[in-house]
């Protein structure tokens, strides 16, 4: 079927292929030429000049904000995936196909509504006088702080990886053969060791691009690290909103933002690759 | 499943019913908070009120925000699902080399971070001499959203019987008759359905446009002023406004997509 592409093939498919090299691939690519640039009074000059890389780079600060990023990524992909994980497989394996749709439906909803709103809803819950320590404070506990620090980081994140973590779980274990459960019983498995053993094993690639989805959305989020963790010290992704928008510093804005891409995409690349291994054998 | 376990069973029930309290009790307490006195809100709650409501009715800001927001949302809508649509085509008639690459680069944008997206098309909008404009929003959110209607359509012509089209062309029909009468007929749900999700998610989108918008800003990213500057639950009157409005699309979105398969029964 290799014919000339006829015009109206073209029509269809062109456009958004055009749309998406022009204003999608052309500006990351052009992140990567401005990260050589020089910036002269507040001015960026074409340049091939490595000054941005070295100085971001061999800054400790950069480190310290890479480490501190990846590790809250990690940890909200795997406390994300915990929490999910029993939810999913009841909605997956408990639940009729009514409600099933219900459920998918219920948890679409927070798409929708707006992170912003949310993380500062978030903040009035965990602030040191809000509502969450008013409420500890009738039984005579607290109050804990739970903002500005690692604790209200992690929370944003959940709240924001959480819906699509039980959503695209619930889609693997929906594939799940149910025979396979049936054959676990029959040969005397417990209902535990059938989830770990035999659950979790045929529904690992989805279970694996979960957590890749939420590290992806954890590591670059910008707002939880910001409201809820008070900005300072800072991410990786406050670093490159501070860089571009007090300083003028866009060139060493696109070094942190070349290292993100690359750490996501080694990241991705290496969950990928464990979620398929051993499959074939 | 004949050794169903009640007390399991029930503490299953007990997970789902803490998820979804932990997720939506952020989005019910602005609802609560946006009505309340209180500047800042805890426990016990302040009395009813609706001067936040006020306050943002009165501020022109908010209507000038909530114009752009129009503005945008309306044209990416339209622009995203065209282009979606002619991809989702694309991807479900033909085959050609390269065409993974064709679907990849389609698909991708929602995979890149939002800070990297808003500096990347800052730095290429601002080149063009586009940044700062409601244009460079447009772009940005056109890129962002046509993957979700790519998506959406893409999934309803994959239910379409292969045969239809074959059927219209051995009637005569040619290609863009085909398209016309046969394919939009068909995937006019989907179509509908996207041109709605698109705008909802242009409406909320706000950090991309925090980047490229300059002084056209939309409402979310007039929320994230509020956010760096004092409390304000003047941000929970807008979200819980915005929220019924995006509901209401999504809605709509839904039943359009359901109504096919229920008329089927």
């Amino acid at each position: 079927m290799t014919k000339r592409p006829t015009f109206f093939s073209l029509i269809l498919s062109l456009p958004l292929l055009i749309w998406q090299l022009t204003f999608f691939l052309f500006p990351l690519l052009f992140l990567v030429a401005i990260s050589f640039w020089t910036v002269r009074n507040f001015q960026m000059t074409p340049d091939l000049n490595f000054g941005n890389w070295e100085r971001v780079l061999s800054r400790g600060v950069f480190w310290d904000a890479y480490l501190r990023t990846f590790i809250l990524a990690t940890a909200a992909a795997a406390i994300t995936s915990a929490i999910a994980f029993p939810a999913s497989y009841a909605i997956s394996f408990k639940m009729s196909e009514k409600a099933k749709r219900w459920m998918i439906f219920i948890l679409i909803i927070p798409f929708f509504t707006s992170y912003l709103v949310r993380v500062y809803s978030l903040q009035v819950f965990l602030s040191d006088a809000g509502i969450i320590n008013a409420a500890f404070a009738y039984i005579g506990l607290g109050p804990f702080s739970m903002l500005n620090n690692a604790f209200g980081v992690i929370v944003g994140m959940v709240t924001l990886t959480l819906p699509l973590v039980i959503l695209l779980q619930t889609f693997s274990l929906n594939f799940v053969n149910r025979d396979l459960i049936e054959a676990a019983h029959n040969l005397r498995c417990g209902r535990l060791r059938t989830v770990f053993a035999v659950i979790a094993p045929s529904a690992k690639v989805g279970l694996v691009i979960a957590a890749l989805f939420s590290f992806i959305l954890s590591f670059g989020d910008f707002v939880s690290p910001l409201y809820l963790g008070g900005g300072n010290p800072p991410t990786l992704s406050i670093m490159i909103t501070d860089f571009t928008k007090s300083g003028q510093q866009w060139p060493r804005a696109a070094v942190v933002a070349i290292m993100m891409i690359a750490t996501l995409l080694t990241t991705a690349f290496a969950a990928i690759t464990y979620a398929y291994k051993e499959r074939g054998k | 499943m004949g050794n169903e376990n009640r007390i399991i069973n029930g503490l299953l029930k007990l997970h789902i019913v803490l998820c979804l309290l932990f997720i939506f009790a952020p989005i019910a307490g602005s609802f609560v908070f946006s009505l309340n006195s209180d500047r800042f809100p805890s426990l016990p709650l302040g009395t009813f009120s609706t001067d936040w409501y006020r306050a943002i009715w009165e501020d022109p800001l908010v209507w000038q925000g909530f114009g752009n927001t129009l503005i945008v949302g309306l044209t990416v809508a339209v622009i995203a699902t065209l282009l979606g649509f002619g991809g989702a085509y694309t991807d479900f008639r033909y085959n050609f080399t390269g065409k993974s690459i064709y679907v990849a680069l389609a698909l991708l944008p929602p995979t890149i971070p939002v800070v990297i997206m808003g500096l990347a098309m800052l730095a290429f909008l601002s080149r063009i001499n586009l940044s700062g404009t409601t244009i460079s929003v447009i772009i940005a959110h056109g890129v962002m959203c046509a993957p979700f209607a790519m998506a959406i359509i893409r999934l309803r012509l994959s239910q379409m019987d292969p045969d239809l089209e074959a059927a219209s062309w051995n009637m005569g029909g040619n290609q863009w008759q085909t398209l016309r009468y046969v394919i939009i007929p068909f995937a006019k749900p989907a179509i509908f359905a996207a041109l709605f999700i698109t705008m909802a998610v242009s409406f909320d989108e706000f950090a991309v446009a925090w980047f490229v918008s300059g002084l056209n800003e939309t409402l979310p990213v007039k929320i994230l002023g509020f956010l760096q500057g004092q409390v304000s639950p003047r941000i929970n009157a807008i979200g819980s406004l915005a929220f019924l409005s995006s509901m209401t699309l999504i809605i709509l979105a839904q039943l359009l997509l359901r109504s096919p398969e229920d008329q089927k029964k």
